[in-house]
């Protein structure tokens, strides 16, 4: 449906050739964009429809407590369902400090939770079929789940600023839901105006990006440096390549369409994905005003070696 | 009169809260007083993690997103 929209669009109605390397980038363009934000609407009405997008609130009364195993998976499991923007990962931060909950917990919770959301999940699926989307979920949040076991053993708290320590959370009592169908459906379409709004921006930046690689981006080239899983280097650059890049997980989603459509190898295009999704200067300066740089430096050299090995294993693995 | 106070790091969000919930006022004529808390410590103390919230004679209604107008004028 939304392939003949586009080739309608593009070729008949602006006569560009599909021969072109114009008319490839546009066609990308349009039909991503069409499919994208449907699928973005979609899901996130059906998921305000049913209000299963979980609070921080709650989230953090779930893992408080709980033995440490239990707590890393709670907190990877709600993390990677739960799209937070953020902004919301300074009291989040604050407020699972406040609870007690361990450090290596919070971390692999701020790892899988820009990485991986059942928006992106979704769309993924749309987009590139459910073995690749099980794929980067999978990578995720055994990238999560490692990664923050191994921050705990560098004791990070010596890195937190110490007005953490002394805030002291209240309890909020916190509103009743109005579960009529009327409210449900204004949740929803509150929610849809509220995440569409916060990464549009986002998501046609990667969708635009994706239509330039799609169009313009000679394969030849591609299939010589990218393509070939020999090359070792070529997935700690597309590491080192996400890291001034940001988008959200969803707008990374056209880019990875693009790259693997002409020949990037799988392991490469994840890495790329991962850690434009999950290591990005914004997100380390907000993470700032809760500890110091060598805890940011840590986190950041783990997931970047983290990244890098899920990219070798995967072009390992690729037939 | 009601004290209302709005929740949040100064994000766009926060501020577009605190100018509904006057524009809601004004046109209910509703006398209020928009306190916006960016205090971190503050703001945590209410017991809320996810920005914007709003508490309406200390009593928090509202957390997470924007809310949307007609909710804001059930509160009014």
């Amino acid at each position: 449906m939304f392939e003949y929209l586009a080739s309608q669009l593009v070729y008949r109605f602006l006569g560009l050739s599909p021969e072109s390397h114009a008319g490839q980038a546009l066609h990308f363009f349009v039909m991503d964009t069409a499919k994208i934000f449907f699928l973005l609407f979609l899901v996130i009405y059906v998921m305000g429809l049913l209000r299963a997008i979980l609070s921080p609130e709650k989230v953090r009364d779930y893992v408080r407590g709980k033995p440490k195993w239990l707590a890393r998976t709670l907190a990877i499991t709600l993390g990677a369902v739960t799209p937070f923007c953020s902004c919301s990962s300074v009291p989040l931060f604050i407020g699972f400090v406040e609870a007690g909950i361990p450090l290596g917990v919070t971390f692999s919770f701020l790892i899988a939770s820009p990485m991986i959301n059942e928006v992106a999940a979704v769309i993924l699926v749309g987009i590139l079929g459910w073995k690749l989307a099980a794929l980067y979920v999978g990578a995720g949040l055994l990238v999560a789940w490692v990664g923050g076991a191994v921050m705990e053993r560098f004791r990070p708290e010596r890195w937190v600023e110490d007005y953490v320590w002394k805030i002291h959370m209240g309890e909020a009592q916190m509103a009743e839901v109005d579960t009529s169908l009327a409210g449900r459906h204004r949740y929803a379409m509150n929610e849809v105006r509220e995440i569409v709004g916060r990464i549009w921006k986002w998501v046609l930046a990667g969708i635009a990006l994706g239509a330039l690689f799609h169009g313009y981006v000679p394969q030849q080239w591609v299939l010589e440096y990218l393509g070939d899983r020999d090359n070792w280097l070529a997935v700690p650059g597309a590491v080192l390549l996400g890291i001034p890049l940001y988008s959200n997980a969803t707008g990374v989603i056209p880019l990875a369409e693009a790259m693997l459509g002409k020949g990037v190898a799988i392991g490469t295009t994840l890495a790329l994905m991962m850690s434009i999704a999950a290591l990005s200067l914004p997100e380390m300066l907000i993470l700032r005003k809760v500890m110091r740089w060598p805890a940011l430096t840590l986190y950041a050299s783990v997931l970047a070696v983290a990244f890098t090995l899920v990219g070798w294993g995967f072009n390992l693995l690729q037939e | 009169m009601k004290e209302i106070k709005v929740l949040g790091s100064g994000c766009p969000n926060c501020k577009a809260t605190a100018k509904l919930i006057e524009e809601v006022a004004a046109d209910k004529g509703v006398d209020v007083q928009v306190e916006k808390v960016e205090d971190i410590a503050a703001i945590m103390s209410y017991g809320v993690m996810s920005t914007p919230g709003v508490v309406i004679d200390g009593k928090v209604v509202h957390a997470g997103g924007v809310p949307d107008r007609k909710t804001v004028a059930s509160w009014l």
